[in-house]
């Protein structure tokens, strides 16, 4: 482990069309750290996200993932985009959990999460089987390995996901409100996958409107809005003593 | 006259089979109980007119079939004679052939241009849009004949650089092979339609299925082929088991090229001689329906199978009966199948 960020974003803007939705964001990420980013809806939490690993391209400042630029080689003082091929090398060490799940629904649980493996990594399928087998364990669902999709609940889904992402073996780990989709009694089982990922040492962002989540496991909590970071810091301190108006404002609607 | 009807089953009185005493009314407040709900006793309502318009319909089919089965124009004997005619039976065998070839042809154009309709290249789009544009916009029995002459038009093909001496000159050869002149016009033809299926079907996939594969760091190539197309045969295959049925029919146009081997062409030939128009034409007919039949029981088994599963419900943008009139036009967007996988235990 190194003292460099894992991700280091200075002043990232993005725009679609005219509407800005990412106004100079910066912040760092340590390797280890879970990072928790709340907000309102609409303050740009998950175009941010998915800047990181590019599924959006970021229009102004400096994202970098592991001291490696997102989206872009520099050479000189000039920027090249990446190529489709250089864009997804990128990816892989990024892995992502979305709100909702997109789990592929044709296959089973664990040719979800060997798809990716085989295919991008040229794992042999045993192998790549085995692993999917233990993550599967991880998260909870050994025994669930050849259900599909659609016969699993939204908490069981969404730890498959989980697995799926993890059989990358990213170095970081993107989660998109992973539990806004879930009915209020299935959130607490993806809830303990996570923080069991972030207690094993995973480099972790987590945009989520789970309050109790992100005072529990958190190191830094993030408040986003409107497209800028309003307040950072320690999440018992900015949930127990919010310095910014707009911070208290949502805070008091939320707990 | 239904009145009496209406006061017969107001008469129909409770307690015929019912504990006596108690009527539905008594009983609609008392939650307490555990007897079951009296079952309701009732005349059906009556529909004479249904009767009426049955015994009609049979009568007059029945004498049509009779008058049909003495009246000398409809050549039964022949009909008998020609059914299992060696021209007739190779014939059939043309038109199976002329249906495989232009829908494989049909199938590979129009998934290109569905991609190319998806692309972001505005080019490649405009060209795809044009494409279908003309395609569907003119009759395929005027495309047929002009596909038929083109070869008048183009007699040889050359290579070189245009107003230059050519290359390679090659005699057009293609478009002198009547058949394989059947199979380029209806392919072509049929194309426009296909691309339009593939196309609802790649869009009825969850953009996030896409994003999901792609997060994984899996190229646009192994996302298509691994995880949308996959996904999208299931809107695609149903709908194109129609143009299969569809386009069986439709190689009966090739007499525009003229090409006259195919089912029709033939039967039309020997009619010719024979000056027997129509027991021919009933021969012709009864293979194509013995074509088309065996394909839709197979067409019935495969929306059966495609609509199981995953308990999401189809389309319903096929056409109820088999004909060229495909999902979308150019321009609408095609209907968004819901992939809320968002599901309860």
């Amino acid at each position: 482990m190194t003292d460099a960020p894992m991700v280091l974003a200075e002043r990232v803007s993005k725009n679609f069309g005219t509407n800005k939705v990412l106004r100079g964001i910066s912040l760092e990420v340590d390797p280890g750290e879970v990072l928790c980013i709340v907000g309102p809806s609409g303050s740009g939490k998950s175009t941010f996200l998915r800047c990181i690993n590019h599924l959006e391209r970021v229009d102004g400042g400096r994202l970098s993932v592991d001291g490696q630029l997102v989206g872009y080689r520099q050479k000189g003082d000039k920027l090249y985009e990446l190529k489709l091929k250089e864009a997804a090398f990128q990816r892989q060490e990024i892995g992502m959990v979305f709100q909702r799940f997109n789990l592929f629904p044709h296959l089973t649980a664990v040719e979800n999460i060997i798809l990716a493996p085989m295919r991008v990594k040229g794992i042999s399928k045993a192998k790549a089987t085995a692993r999917a087998m233990e993550l599967l364990e991880r998260v909870g669902l050994g025994d669930k390995g050849d259900a599909y999709p659609a016969h699993l609940s939204g908490g069981q889904q969404q730890r498959v996901a989980i697995a799926r992402a993890l059989a990358m073996d990213p170095k970081l780990m993107l989660f998109d409100e992973p539990t806004s989709a879930l009915d209020p009694e299935l959130v607490g089982e993806v809830l303990d996958v996570m923080k069991e990922l972030a207690k094993s040492g995973m480099t972790m962002i987590v945009v989520t409107h789970e309050m109790g989540f992100a005072r529990e496991v958190a190191d830094t909590l993030v408040f986003m809005d409107e497209g800028v970071v309003v307040e950072a810091g320690p999440p018992r301190e900015i949930l127990g003593n919010p310095q910014h108006d707009r911070t208290k404002a949502f805070l008091s609607k939320v707990l | 006259m239904s009145e009496p009807e209406s006061d017969r089953m107001i008469e129909a009185e409770p307690g015929k089979t019912g504990e006596p005493g108690r009527t539905p009314r008594a009983g609609r407040g008392r939650h307490d109980d555990d007897a079951p709900p009296e079952e309701i006793v009732a005349i059906p309502l009556r529909h004479p007119w249904r009767n009426v318009v049955a015994v009609l319909l049979v009568l007059g089919l029945a004498v049509f079939v009779l008058d049909a089965a003495q009246r000398a124009d409809y050549g039964w004997p022949d009909v008998g004679k020609y059914i299992f005619d060696r021209r007739i039976s190779q014939a059939a065998w043309v038109t199976l052939w002329l249906t495989i070839y232009s829908m494989i042809g049909a199938i590979v154009i129009g998934l290109l241009l569905a991609i190319m309709r998806l692309s972001a290249n505005p080019v490649l789009k405009s060209i795809a849009w044009l494409y279908i544009w003309i395609f569907r916009g003119t009759p395929v029995y005027v495309q047929l004949v002009f596909w038929g002459i083109v070869s008048l038009i183009y007699p040889v093909f050359t290579l070189g650089i245009p107003f230059m001496e050519p290359w390679v000159t090659i005699p057009n050869e293609i478009f002198t092979n009547l058949f394989i002149t059947a199979v380029i016009g209806l392919a072509l033809n049929e194309a426009a339609y296909m691309s339009e299926i593939v196309r609802a079907g790649l869009l009825s996939v969850d953009q996030g299925q896409e994003e999901a594969s792609t997060a994984l760091a899996m190229s646009w190539g192994q996302t298509m082929r691994y995880v949308v197309v996959p996904q999208a045969m299931k809107i695609i295959i149903p709908p194109t088991g129609n143009e299969v049925i569809s386009m069986l029919k439709t190689t009966s146009l090739v007499a525009a090229i003229p090409l006259s081997i195919d089912l029709y062409g033939v039967s039309r030939g020997i009619s010719a001689v024979t000056f027997t128009p129509v027991p021919l034409l009933i021969v012709a007919s009864l293979w194509y329906l013995l074509f088309t039949s065996i394909l839709m029981v197979g067409q019935h088994y495969i929306e059966k199978r495609f609509s199981r599963g995953t308990g999401r419900v189809q389309t319903g943008k096929e056409p109820a009966t088999p004909g060229p009139a495909p999902t979308a036009v150019p321009g609408e967007p095609a209907p968004p199948i819901s992939t809320d996988f968002g599901g309860k235990g």
